[in-house]
């Protein structure tokens, strides 16, 4: 297994937007994603966790390329995928899909159900005879755990747990390798949560998928990826290689106190933790969690610290990391 | 006596019965937890205690609610009025449809104090702008003077609780406080209510449907289901061994730190609609250790010599003190 290529190779990596603020504005520059280098190894679970505003789903749809790159490289199975048509890019969609969070407006409520999972067939210009098509939406729905009567429904006649098994079910339709999963549990209640996250893990051990899991929710994330990629303003700032590592920057240890456990015995002591996210228009020159950070000296504000990858695969970009016992 | 003290509550919607003789009490300096899916009636719970019903057609069809010893199930909207934000608070899950988009959050805040304390135009803003101050809202002075949209969402719901503070009211129902906020923003707000409760004795009922929320925050917490009560325990003892099935089912699927991959379990189905409930137990259907007796009778909610409460025909009722 670790011999293998990665499946997906993200270099330097830049997305940046620009907006005017009315008619004769100055335009604004901001770099939603900032230098990007990332690998995702095939049938692993890649898990970036981070807060609004640090480029998780910005950094997911450049992935699949549903957004241009501003610059940096992305290689997929060893396609550059910056480098693809139009044409060649539909073609390669087949092998990569994505799930969103909110499966409802995903899903058109015209199409019954069993159109919405043959519409990737008709995308890619793939004819199915009736009775194969029927075959295909009954296995997909097979698949994620519903019966063949919900074919004929229309999306509004499911619940929100229901539906975002359509929006699986419909990234599956084309056998991918690759499924990027951007937050597709954070409008479900936790039981639905639960039942969603059990059927991705079951799918990808029986279909040897490979996932890019998006979520801001760190407890979820740990339980679910093998590794974690914890993102800020835009920036990596640390790679965790496995779900129990212990968080060496300073703003991955704040995710983890801000966390609650389920647990009253665990409480924490949250009083010292303050600050904002600062606005992603104007970041600070150096760190940009400096401002927030307990342990920032002067050299954190004058000068921004690189991702560095230590021995055991654990990369984190500060200048003064966290020494765990 | 406790500062509020709701009994057998059951309301109506236009015909349909949302909650279903609903109880608790909440005491001063006490954190009560709501906790449920959506549907299972948190939110109902609150606009109940607000007399807020009728805004959606709805009303009180039994049961009582006593807060510091008047019934407010029978209490005039003029007199209502008088102890909404002034004794008894509420903080809504959005903090924008809680703030006027074209007035200066101060002036905001400012207008509670005057209306509700009577304070002078100078004296209400004194007093916003220490209560900002005890919010940790930086560079409050400045900040009193900001328009909504000039501030994060974090920060906005902070106004709201400042809000919710000006009068200093006794009892804080909060719904959802920290759902649309980040994590660190969230754990700010969370860490600001707690030491509420603890500084100034505030009462305050906390809907959630995070168990991590609950159990960092709460004193005692109410386990709702499909409108009804399924169980109610302090804190540490619905964590440590709870006994409603659906209460168990809740903290498992909890992804928590150390969990082994797979060991998360969902609970199946839905929670069902207010149209369509089962008869008998309401959680039978999803329920892993339902009996015949579950689906043909409503388990009475039973009262513990330890003051826990469950509604439950197979949960283990014994209880360990008397070893």
């Amino acid at each position: 297994m670790p011999s293998l290529a990665p499946l997906v190779t993200i270099r330097d990596l830049n997305k940046v937007f620009e907006s005017r603020k009315g008619l004769f504005g100055e335009p604004r520059r901001m770099t939603a994603v900032n230098q990007v280098s990332l690998d995702i190894p095939r049938g692993q679970v890649t898990g970036v966790v981070g807060e609004s505003g640090c480029g998780k789903s910005t950094l997911a749809r450049l992935v699949l390329r549903l957004l241009e790159a501003t610059s940096g490289s992305i290689s997929f199975d060893g396609v550059d995928l910056l480098k693809q048509s139009h044409g060649a890019m539909r073609l390669l969609r087949r092998r990569m899909q994505m799930v969103f969070q909110d499966p409802y407006s995903s899903l058109d409520p015209r199409y019954t159900i069993a159109d919405a999972l043959l519409e990737p067939f008709q995308v890619q210009g793939i004819r199915l005879a009736r009775a194969e098509a029927r075959q295909k939406v009954e296995a997909l729905l097979a698949m994620v755990g519903l019966d063949a009567r919900f074919a004929q429904n229309h999306p509004h006649q499911l619940s929100g747990g229901q539906r975002q098994r359509i929006g699986i079910a419909r990234a599956l339709a084309l056998e991918p390798d690759l499924m990027v999963l951007d937050e597709p549990t954070a409008s479900l209640d936790v039981s639905i949560q639960a039942q969603i996250v059990t059927l991705l893990e079951k799918l990808k051990h029986e279909l040897g998928l490979t996932y890019l899991f998006i979520s801001h929710d760190l407890n979820l994330v740990r339980y679910f990826s093998d590794r974690i990629v914890v993102m800020y303003l835009g920036r990596i700032v640390e790679i965790l290689p496995d779900a129990k590592a212990a968080p060496r920057h300073p703003y991955t240890q704040t995710l983890l106190d801000s966390t609650f456990a389920p647990d009253p015995t665990q409480r924490r002591d949250i009083s010292k933790l303050t600050g904002e996210i600062p606005s992603p228009y104007n970041l600070p020159q150096g760190c940009a969690f400096a401002a927030r950070c307990r342990h920032a000296r002067p050299d954190c504000l004058s000068r921004r610290p690189e991702l560095e990858t230590r021995s055991d695969d654990h990369a984190v970009a500060c200048f003064h990391p966290l020494t765990q016992p | 006596m406790a500062l509020l003290d709701v009994q057998d509550l059951s309301i109506d919607i236009a015909g349909i019965k949302p909650l279903d003789a609903i109880g608790f009490t909440v005491d001063k300096g006490e954190t009560l937890g709501i906790v449920g899916e959506s549907g299972s009636g948190k939110s109902l719970t609150a606009l109940s205690i607000m007399g807020l019903l009728p805004l959606i057609g709805g009303r009180v069809e039994r049961g009582t609610i006593a807060f510091d010893g008047m019934e407010l199930t029978r209490l005039p909207e003029p007199d209502y009025r008088r102890l909404r934000g002034r004794r008894i608070a509420f903080i809504t899950q959005n903090p924008m449809t809680s703030l006027d988009p074209v007035i200066r959050v101060g002036e905001q805040i400012d207008q509670v104090a005057r209306l509700h304390l009577g304070l002078s135009g100078s004296a209400a803003r004194r007093h916003s702008i220490e209560i900002m101050e005890r919010l940790r809202i930086p560079e409050a002075a400045t900040t009193w003077h900001n328009y909504p949209h000039q501030l994060s969402g974090g920060m906005k719901q902070r106004i709201v609780i400042a809000m919710a503070l000006a009068a200093n009211p006794d009892l804080i129902i909060a719904d959802e406080p920290t759902t649309a906020l980040d994590v660190t923003i969230q754990a700010q707000i969370v860490q600001i209510l707690g030491e509420l409760v603890r500084e100034k004795g505030v009462a305050l009922i906390l809907i959630t449907h995070d168990m991590g929320v609950v159990a960092q925050a709460c004193d005692r917490v109410v386990v709702l289901y499909a409108g009804r009560v399924a169980e109610s325990n302090t804190v540490s003892a619905i964590f440590a061994s709870p006994r409603h099935p659906y209460t168990q089912a809740l903290i498992g699927c909890i992804p928590r730190n150390a969990m082994e991959r797979g060991s998360l379990v969902g609970i199946p189905g839905l929670v069902p609609s207010v149209a369509r409930y089962p008869a008998g137990c309401r959680f039978h259907p999803r329920c892993t250790r339902s009996e015949s007796l579950c689906e043909r009778e409503v388990p009475v909610l039973e009262r513990l010599a330890s003051g826990a409460e469950i509604a439950c025909h197979v949960a283990d009722k014994r209880e360990a003190s008397h070893a």
